[in-house]
């Protein structure tokens, strides 16, 4: 859809924003372009749509290079989101996002109609049409932004740190929104960022950039977190990327016992015969009630005369991922993280050694996938994990256990102090600019 | 407090009295004497100032040479100037009139340039990446955002105008200077504080005629970062 | 003019070097110490513009009102309550900066960022103190961009009161149309506007002297 070839860009002061990029980006995809503060990503971004020449190389769009296209043309046709949103103070909302029909003579009436028709799917009621962009917050601010570059519907979006300016809580939301509205819209999409979590929750591939423009690795999250192509986006990706990983591990996939869960009417002592310090009493629905510490059990009757600790917090096999079940277990007061299904009965448990031990498999099998060929491009977490799962169903493989949380160990050791959020501050709007 | 209440009888007096309202010498004939020399100057200086400021905004070609000649144009004292022009040319109303464009057109063409230049990077570059050609970005963007200074810019030209058509009285051009500058000469306060009067009044609807300007064609969206001038 | 008179007669500025030199003094004076009166005006009502921001508005537009009013007409307003005097050139000249500087004064503290405010309020600072010894400093440059202006067009505007006898270096201005001489007129008109332009550069100088940690930004606002 959008392809690099060879693509410089060199300022006449010397200096390489971008060095011989070449990129293929998928049609209907979200492709985030990452690396700290003078990497040429957003120079690479400006690329697609012209605001910036490169001076060696060309970009096509489905094709065609883009310099057969009028700039202005061209860019009618793409879709394009800033850091501070750059609506037009002088205008309505509704009129800042007709602002690209209106330019491709739409007419009033059918520009205004598309216009309050994107409102709508932002997420922002119609009364604030009428509202000029002082009126407004950042974050209302950047969804108008967001509305306003898919005026006209155009296939292509370009983002340009898009979230960065708004507070965490504000910026969670807008990524929610934005997965949301992508799923409906499909559009193929170029994402810049310097946050390294937000190109792995945003993006289907990423390309990792390094100071002086050049490609360091460009890869799906998952394999990126996996598999490094070398010590800087190592430390790029920085800590905690053996627990980022997990994130596109699935629950479903997890190895869960369900030998500890028993109904509330069952005698005490069947839980004795368990032989584990604790057992969860479920209803009759087999809703979790709450954990039964074995030791502190009466010496007869039923499990609905114990004492029950509360649970903690269950994970969903349907809709969570492997990280939500670790923390789980976690913050379990049993260290046995409660998997339920979309009911909310309990499917079964499962220990931080238990479900590490299905992760390891999980990294072996993407290798094994990612060399029978990159083409394939594998989304994240399917047919790889689940190859893993049947592998390591059966629990209490200590060592496989031991070696994924030794794994992690060492990979904080090696990249401390080189998270992605310090190498790229929040003031960095310059790159190649 | 009695002596302002006599001067404005004074005043009351002088306006209202007959001969002032016909002939040569009377407030019509020299009020748009002097709306004449200040609306001419002031047309062609708004159009030379707007153009080149314009330009130089938008393009951010010529800036430091903006800024000099701003800077030095305050320094012409307007007086001298319209003195100047006369004695050397002679008494006639075209070479004060170029003296008059050309003592308007600084703060025109320099808050144009200010406006322009100072519209919000971020705002120009979404324009352009939304597709708006150089044109478009001008007309569309950028003068609707420089509106405010441009409109100060065009109030202090014109201010500035109004009073040097006054003082132009005094090397012997018509406009409503006449009555200041010949009751001084005839000793006569009733013509001079009738003119000054007068002249006050002309720059109160000045002044009016611009703030109901600016809340005619300045979009609402830039009220609240604008409330200078 | 004369035919065959020239434009300028060098020999005319020699013989009246002293006496040009007396009118330069009086031209200063009638034309800064405006802009002086002008500032013990402004910063008070600028600081109190700044802390009530409803009394803002209506304040800047009777300055600008006032400086709308043409100076000539001024002057005779004032000729019946102070006479032939000086003073009838400096109080409308004194009321004309107001404009200028208000507005400035209160965008300069404006531009004291919040945290430095906050952070001075909270260092124990009485809102007295805050304002002379950490606002008004931090002010000074726009507050600077503002006096430049006004001493400039105040010093340009003196030889208006010519008209009235009391217009500094305007003298030879109009004594140059009496006697249809143009050498008087032009030595006086670029006298005058060097005396602005020095003025002002003078003042670049004085406010990077002054403020240090400003170099660079602000002197142009």
């Amino acid at each position: 859809m959008i392809r690099f070839d060879a693509v410089s860009k060199n300022y006449p002061n010397g200096t390489t924003a971008v060095d011989e990029l070449s990129l293929e980006l998928a049609e209907g995809g979200i492709t985030v372009l990452v690396g700290p503060s003078g990497c040429g990503k957003t120079t690479t971004l400006r690329m697609v749509n012209r605001m910036v020449e490169p001076t060696a190389g060309t970009v096509s769009l489905r094709g065609q290079d883009i310099r057969e296209i009028a700039a202005p043309e061209l860019r009618r046709g793409i879709g394009y989101v800033i850091q501070h949103a750059g609506l037009f103070p002088h205008r309505t909302v509704l009129d800042n996002i007709a602002t690209v029909p209106l330019l491709l003579g739409w007419g009033k009436k059918k520009a205004r109609s598309r216009a309050a028709e994107l409102l709508e799917l932002v997420g922002l009621p119609s009364s604030m049409a009428k509202r000029y962009p002082y009126q407004l917050s950042g974050g209302q601010q950047q969804r108008v932004g967001v509305a306003r570059a898919l005026g006209a519907d155009p296939p292509v979006l370009l983002m340009d740190e898009p979230f960065s300016a708004v507070d965490p809580i504000v910026r969670g939301e807008l990524q929610a929104e934005f997965i949301r509205l992508q799923k409906e819209l499909h559009k193929t999409i170029v994402f810049v960022t310097h946050d390294i979590d937000e190109a792995i929750k945003l993006g289907d591939h990423i390309a990792v950039l390094r100071t002086g423009g050049k490609l360091a690795q460009f890869d799906t999250p998952e394999r990126l977190l996996a598999h490094p192509a070398d010590d800087f986006v190592a430390d790029f990706v920085g800590q905690d990327r053996g627990i980022r990983r997990l994130s596109f591990v699935k629950a479903a996939d997890l190895p869960l016992r369900d030998g500890l869960v028993l109904p509330a009417d069952s005698p005490v002592a069947r839980a004795r015969a368990a032989d584990e310090p604790w057992v969860l009493v479920v209803d009759g629905d087999r809703r979790p009630l709450g954990w039964a510490a074995v030791a502190d059990l009466p010496s007869g009757g039923t499990l609905a005369d114990a004492a029950l600790t509360p649970l903690g917090h269950t994970f969903s096999l349907a809709g969570d991922s492997a990280r939500a079940a670790l923390d789980a277990a976690l913050l379990s007061p049993s260290r046995l993280a409660v998997g339920v299904d979309p009911q909310g009965a309990v499917v079964g448990v499962a220990d931080a050694y238990e479900l590490s031990a299905a992760m390891t498999g999980d990294g072996t099998a993407v290798d094994a996938a990612a060399e029978e060929g990159t083409a394939e491009e594998p989304t994240p977490g399917d047919a790889a994990v689940e190859e893993g799962t049947a592998e390591e169903a059966t629990a209490g493989d200590a060592v496989t256990a031991k070696d994924a949380v030794s794994k992690v160990t060492v990979v904080k050791g090696e990249t401390d102090g080189g998270s992605g959020d310090d190498v790229d501050g929040t003031g960095a709007g310059g790159d190649g600019r | 407090m009695n002596d302002f209440l006599n001067q404005i009888e004074l005043v009351g007096d002088w306006l209202t009295s007959s001969q002032q309202w016909s002939g040569d010498d009377g407030i019509p004939h020299r009020l748009s004497e002097h709306l004449t020399y200040s609306g001419i100057s002031l047309v062609f200086a708004t159009l030379i100032g707007l153009t080149f400021g314009l330009l130089v905004g938008h393009t951010g070609r010529g800036a430091f040479a903006v800024a000099s000649v701003a800077n030095l144009a305050r320094a012409i004292p307007t007086f001298g100037l319209v003195v100047l022009v006369v004695t050397v040319a002679g008494l006639s109303t075209t070479p004060v009139l170029v003296a008059l464009v050309a003592l308007a057109v600084p703060p025109i063409l320099i808050n144009t340039f200010e406006g322009v230049r100072g519209v919000d990077p971020d705002t120009r570059d979404a324009a352009r990446g939304m597709g708006m050609t150089g044109w478009e970005v001008l007309l569309k963007v950028e003068v609707p955002m420089a509106l405010p200074l441009i409109l100060l810019g065009l109030r202090v030209a014109a201010i500035q105008v109004v009073a040097t058509a006054t003082v132009a009285a005094y090397p012997g051009l018509g406009g409503l200077g006449r009555f200041i500058v010949d009751g001084l000469a005839r000793n006569n306060y009733e013509l001079v504080i009738g003119g000054s009067a007068v002249v006050v009044m002309l720059a109160l609807v000045v002044q009016a005629v611009f703030t109901a300007l600016r809340r005619l064609v300045v979009s609402p969206g830039l009220q609240p970062s604008a409330t200078k001038s | 003019m004369r035919d065959g008179e020239p434009l300028i007669r060098w020999d005319w500025i020699g013989d009246h070097i002293g006496e040009l030199a007396d009118y330069t003094g009086v031209h200063l004076r009638l034309g800064l110490l405006p802009v002086l009166f002008g500032l013990i005006i402004s910063v008070p009502l600028g600081i109190l513009c700044h802390r009530w921001r409803w009394i803002y508005p209506p304040t800047l537009t009777a300055a600008n009102v006032l400086y709308s009013i043409p100076s000539l007409a001024l002057f005779m307003i004032f000729v019946r309550y102070t006479g032939l005097t000086e003073r009838t050139v400096m109080i409308p000249l004194t009321l004309y900066t107001l404009s200028v500087l208000i507005p400035n004064v209160v965008d300069g503290l404006a531009s004291v960022p919040e945290p430095v405010r906050q952070a001075a309020t909270a260092m124990g600072f009485s809102t007295v103190r805050r304002v002379v010894q950490v606002e008004l400093p931090i002010a000074v440059p726009v507050v600077v961009a503002g006096v430049r202006v006004a001493a400039v067009s105040s010093i340009s505007l003196v030889a208006v009161g010519q008209l009235i006898g009391q217009g500094g270096l305007g003298y030879y201005i109009t004594r140059g149309l009496q006697l249809d001489f143009p050498t008087p007129i032009i030595t006086a008109t670029v006298l005058i506007m060097l005396l602005a332009l020095v003025t002002d550069a003078l003042l670049v100088l004085a406010q990077r002297l002054l403020t240090p940690w400003a170099r660079g930004k602000g002197a142009t606002a």
